[in-house]
């Protein structure tokens, strides 16, 4: 075991550490992306605030188009595209890329859900206090759905994870880059056992500390 | 004064579901009012309510207030106009992630007031509706009475002339009924402020509204002072509602009719 880390312990501490890079940034880049999304298919959905129904369906609809692209097929797609956006095609800055392009509407469907859970009441009363179309947005919307919010980010973060991985195999660096190098190429077991035990403890400490800040921020609660 | 002039709300018009939920009613609330749109369900008076408060708009007529036609408001003159009336929610519809002084104090931030601009006014918005001692309570917190006090609050926040309540009784048990509308009175006579109830409640109307507009079926059936109304009821509707009331036996005083 101690043998075991001293070889590889390195390795691993360094492949979790672009893994929480790549999840992080990617994340944060996607929520940046994904709450306008949101915002807008509620906005504008039939019976919202800013109805649009054809912009709402074709922007739907591009929204669903790139959801159904799968993973792995649209990083080496977008390949070029990479390049040009950030110099390499390869490491996890570059694996940021289809991240963030594959993970914003799933981010913004999340986003949508959470802003319908919003009581209609609440955004009427708010319109009958002379709320403006913005305020109902940054003032009740996006308040309102707090707690629901941080559950959709907890899904978010795990989900963006576990593409993480998908990346490594196309050299992207990280936790699966180590499964695939020496896990697979190289038959050392340990070390695939290894990132899984990691990933397991990431996955559980990210849903932990969302659940508890979902919980805290959730006024709802009545104590 | 508030004149809704032959106004007719249709909805899903020139299609298979077609509803007319309003048909050319026509009545007149004077300043100072307090003001009873009673009728069954399905009547049209929520519909009423929501074209008074300028959530619809009517598919014909007018609603005057002051002399301005409030109904065909846009933009900025719509927003100013939603900060001339306060409305309270049958389902209260407070922000149930901010405290009972932040739901107060909500219209006047949205009207661009700093935090500690609104304070004085929030403080004393609560000690008007009893609840001082509850303004950094969350709304989830309170009992259904409670909510409906920081919901009528938050509606005077912005001095409105008018008060629009939307079955502000119907959720509530009749202790708490009858201590909500000596509030309203009280809101009426300190603050000279004209309030509408919309409700299926005779005895609401009867206890507090000096006139009274009876709704059926989309139709203006029947209105005036109160005591008049009740008194000699000139629709069947009328008479209904006065039998429903009273367990289906009419008082004496109502019988002459």
């Amino acid at each position: 075991m101690m043998e075991f880390f001293a070889l590889r312990g390195a390795l691993l501490w360094e492949g979790t550490l672009e893994t929480l890079f790549m999840t992080a940034a990617a994340t944060a880049l996607a929520y940046l992306l994904g709450v306008p999304m949101g915002v807008l298919l509620i906005l504008t959905k039939k019976g919202g605030i800013w109805e649009h129904e054809r912009f709402n369906a074709v922007f739907g609809w591009l929204v669903n188009t790139l959801r159904s692209i799968p993973f792995l097929i649209l990083m080496v797609f977008i390949m070029p595209f990479t390049r040009v956006l950030v110099g390499t095609g390869i490491g996890p800055v570059a694996a940021t890329v289809p991240l963030v392009i594959s993970a914003s509407p799933f981010v913004a469907r999340m986003v949508e859900q959470s802003l319908a859970e919003v009581n209609s009441g609440v955004v009427e009363a708010a319109r009958v206090m002379g709320a403006t179309n913005w305020q109902i947005v940054t003032r009740v919307l996006l308040v309102e759905s707090v707690p629901s919010l941080l559950r959709g980010l907890s899904i978010s973060t795990i989900t963006i994870l576990g593409y993480t991985a998908i990346t490594g195999t196309l050299g992207a660096g990280g936790l699966g880059n180590l499964a695939m190098r020496f896990g697979y190429q190289r038959y050392e077991k340990d070390v695939m056992y290894a990132t899984v035990v990691i990933l397991i403890l990431l996955v559980c400490l990210i849903q932990a500390v969302f659940n508890l800040a979902a919980r805290r921020s959730d006024k709802r609660n009545r104590c | 004064m508030i004149e809704i002039d032959h106004l007719t709300k249709v909805f899903s018009a020139g299609t298979p579901n077609e509803c007319v939920a309003l048909s050319d009613v026509t009545f007149t609330i004077e300043d100072g009012d307090i003001f009873g749109i009673i009728g069954m369900s399905g009547a049209g008076k929520s519909t009423l309510l929501r074209c008074l408060s300028l959530l619809e708009t009517p598919t014909s007529g007018r609603i005057m207030q002051d002399g301005v036609d409030i109904s065909t408001l846009k933009g900025k003159n719509l927003i100013e106009a939603h900060r001339k009336t306060g409305v309270v929610f049958q389902g209260y519809n407070l922000l149930m992630q901010k405290t009972v002084a932040e739901n107060v104090a909500f219209p006047l931030r949205l009207a661009g007031k700093k935090k500690a601009e609104t304070a004085p006014r929030v403080a004393q918005l609560l000690d008007l509706v009893g609840l001082a001692d509850k303004a950094d309570n969350y709304p989830a917190q309170l009992s259904g009475g409670q909510m409906q006090r920081v919901a009528i609050a938050r509606a005077l926040a912005s001095d409105p002339k008018v008060l629009l309540c939307d079955e502000p009784t119907s959720a509530l048990d009749s202790l708490t009924t009858s201590q909500m509308l000596d509030l309203l009175v009280d809101i009426n006579r300190k603050l000279g402020i004209t309030i509408v109830i919309i409700t299926h409640a005779l005895n609401v109307v009867r206890r507090i509204c000096n006139k009274v507009a009876v709704i059926d079926a989309a139709r203006y059936a029947e209105g005036g002072l109160t005591r008049d109304v009740f008194a000699t009821p000139r629709t069947d509707v009328t008479r209904r509602l006065l039998s429903q009331a009273d367990g289906g036996a009419e008082p004496k005083e109502e019988e002459q009719a």
